[in-house]
């Protein structure tokens, strides 16, 4: 039995890793731009559907296909931010909430439109396969994916600490007038900034496709989750995405054994409604 | 009664009373799918009326109005399939609840200072939250549905809200009806005004000595049990309750559309975005119908559009730009 809880506890971390990278391209967007995007868990669906295009047409491995998605997803993240949510980056709140809604609504039924309502997904050769220690086993293509969601992190952090053009970023998002006294393109970089987090979701799509169906409807969901895993998490903290994903991954992994996996988002909320009345600011945030 | 009119020019009073007279006659000039068309119309007005009340006037976003929607339907029709009790009488339970949903939604919220995105999101949470407990909840049919005795449709027994779709008609105007007059009364009062400062620079009416806390929950409270008639209204009319659909986060941004397409924080506002965009995605409907073009998700795409296009170049909604070029604003 407990070995039961074990399987499902590791299980759930290691798809927390790919929950985690997801809410980071969240965290990263509404961090510097202070947009929330509503469109995430649709924008990730999206790249989800291109990862099945590519591996449908060219044989492409998920994860070989991460590249090219993150990529593309770069590039249309940048387009909308420069297109479309740049001029409402000082409307109110409410107002760039409703754009993004609208975006998402537009997505999701596109989607339904272009690919039909039935789940799909991709068949790795490897999907079957595990490791096992002692009593622990191991999917394969988890810790492949959960690997994978660790280096495009790390690589992610890496950016942002040391190079130029992250710090530049970073300069933006600590104080938008002097990142515009100083000179800084602040559109470019906001630009850029909506690019880098779309290609992390885009990366974070390619691996969940690895362990998940995609349906054109989950969209509204995964927005959901990536937004809790944030909250959780503490705004503004990339580590804490990453372990509040992580946490999001075991209390649904759990949930799923002890109660019913229908009932795994329940958890989920309630995780959120805990964090919100004890430590408003998140896990490793900072108190506003 | 004046204060009700006060301040309005006399050609907008004509102008709502020739609406009011239009809509009074309507159901006996149109045929059954126009009568049902409005039916939902009013719906979407009475229902983006209760939401304006949080968002319009105090300022606090809600994404998660399907929740009161569903808990005041559920409660309502489970008073009447399990105990019989008519569905006016259901109404006050069903009010109870969502008032206390709402205050234990703004209590969180607002005790520990969320606002903005993140109530929004505390909102959808705790619908979501509901919808999946609904779902695992046999007594009440869990994911099977709850249903009620279809109603006899050839008499209109009001009492139990069992009969033509005509009866519901009369109910549901004259419910936006009344619910018009009490927001206007609640916009001019002192605390619409309250409500006003709030929504416009929370600190600084904070630092005028308004007890934030308590008027923000007043308006959590208010426009949740403002919303349970609606649910009330949904359950008998539809006769059949899914968690998995009323619950749902499309159906709280269907009730929001309305509101924001037809003008934000306006009284006239969620009842003319509710006559523009139903009748629009129901005619789309109609017209893909038409054209054999049988796929689901485009008049989703269609809302979508109208949306973005009215977030982008409206941002203020249709009606104020209406009263200005019609002369039916209130003079000041």
């Amino acid at each position: 039995m407990s070995d039961l809880y074990l399987n499902a506890a590791v299980g759930g971390a290691l798809t927390g890793l790919v929950y985690g990278l997801m809410a980071l391209g969240l965290s990263v967007i509404f961090g510097v731009v202070r947009v929330v995007n509503f469109a995430h868990g649709e924008m990730m669906t999206g790249a989800m559907y291109g990862a099945i295009l590519l591996a449908q047409a060219f044989k492409l491995d998920p994860l070989v296909a991460m590249a090219p998605i993150a990529i593309g997803m770069f590039l249309l993240g940048y387009g909308l931010q420069r297109g479309l949510v740049n001029s409402f980056v000082q409307r109110p709140e409410h107002t760039q909430f409703m754009l993004m809604v609208a975006v998402a609504i537009i997505l999701t039924n596109s989607q339904l439109i272009a690919f039909g309502p039935n789940a799909r997904n991709v068949q790795v050769d490897y999907a079957l396969d595990s490791y096992q220690f002692g009593a622990l086993i191991i999917d394969k293509v988890r810790i492949f994916a959960a690997i994978a969601a660790l280096a495009v992190s790390g690589a992610l952090f890496a950016f942002f600490r040391f190079t130029l053009t992250g710090r530049a970023i970073r300069a933006c998002a600590d104080n938008y007038l002097g990142a515009q006294v100083v000179g800084l393109n602040v559109k470019h970089l906001y630009g850029l900034t909506f690019g880098i987090g779309a290609a992390c979701l885009g990366a974070a799509g390619c691996l969940l496709l690895l362990l998940l169906d995609v349906t054109p409807l989950q969209g509204p969901s995964y927005t959901l989750l990536a937004f809790i895993i944030v909250i959780v998490g503490g705004m503004g903290s990339l580590t804490g995405a990453l372990l509040s994903g992580l946490l999001v991954g075991v209390s649904e992994a759990l949930a799923g054994v002890a109660f019913d996996p229908s009932a795994k988002s329940m958890f989920t909320f309630a995780l959120l409604i805990l964090v919100l009345l004890f430590r408003p600011q998140g896990l490793l945030g900072r108190r506003p | 009664m004046n204060m009700l009119f006060d301040g309005l020019p006399r050609r907008a009073l004509v102008a709502l009373g020739l609406f009011l007279a239009v809509l009074l006659v309507a159901p006996w000039l149109v045929n059954a799918y126009i009568l049902s068309l409005l039916v939902v119309v009013l719906y979407f007005a009475y229902a983006g009326q209760a939401w304006n009340v949080m968002m319009g006037f105090a300022g606090q976003l809600s994404l998660g109005h399907s929740l009161y929607v569903g808990l005041g339907a559920y409660a309502a029709a489970m008073m009447f399939t399990k105990f019989g009790v008519n569905p006016w009488v259901g109404l006050l339970v069903a009010v109870a609840t969502t008032t206390a949903m709402g205050a234990i939604i703004g209590f969180l919220a607002f005790r520990f200072g969320i606002g903005g995105v993140y109530f929004a999101i505390l909102t959808i949470a705790f619908s979501e939250f509901v919808r999946v407990g609904f779902d695992h909840w046999p007594w009440l049919g869990g994911s099977g549905g709850l249903f009620l005795p279809v109603a006899n449709l050839s008499s209109n027994d009001l009492l139990n809200l069992r009969g033509a779709p005509i009866m519901f008609y009369y109910v549901m105007l004259a419910m936006c009806v009344a619910a018009l007059g009490f927001c206007r009364w609640l916009l001019g009062s002192r605390l619409g005004y309250y409500w006003q400062a709030i929504r416009e620079n929370e600190d600084a009416a904070a630092a005028l000595g308004i007890p934030v806390f308590r008027y923000k929950m007043i308006a959590v409270m208010l426009s949740s049990a403002m919303t349970a008639f609606a649910g009330v209204f949904y359950a008998f009319y539809y006769n059949n309750l899914f968690p998995e659909q009323i619950f749902s986060m499309g159906r709280s941004i269907e009730i929001i559309l309305g509101p924001i397409i037809g003008g934000l924080g306006t009284l006239i506002g969620p009842i003319v975005g509710a006559f523009v965009l139903t009748p629009l995605a129901d005619g789309l409907s109609e017209l893909l119908q038409w054209a054999g073009i049988d796929v689901p998700g485009v008049k989703q795409v269609f809302y979508g559009i109208c949306l973005l296009l009215v977030v982008v170049f409206l941002p203020n909604g249709i009606w104020p730009m209406l009263a200005r070029r019609l002369g039916l604003e209130r003079e000041h």
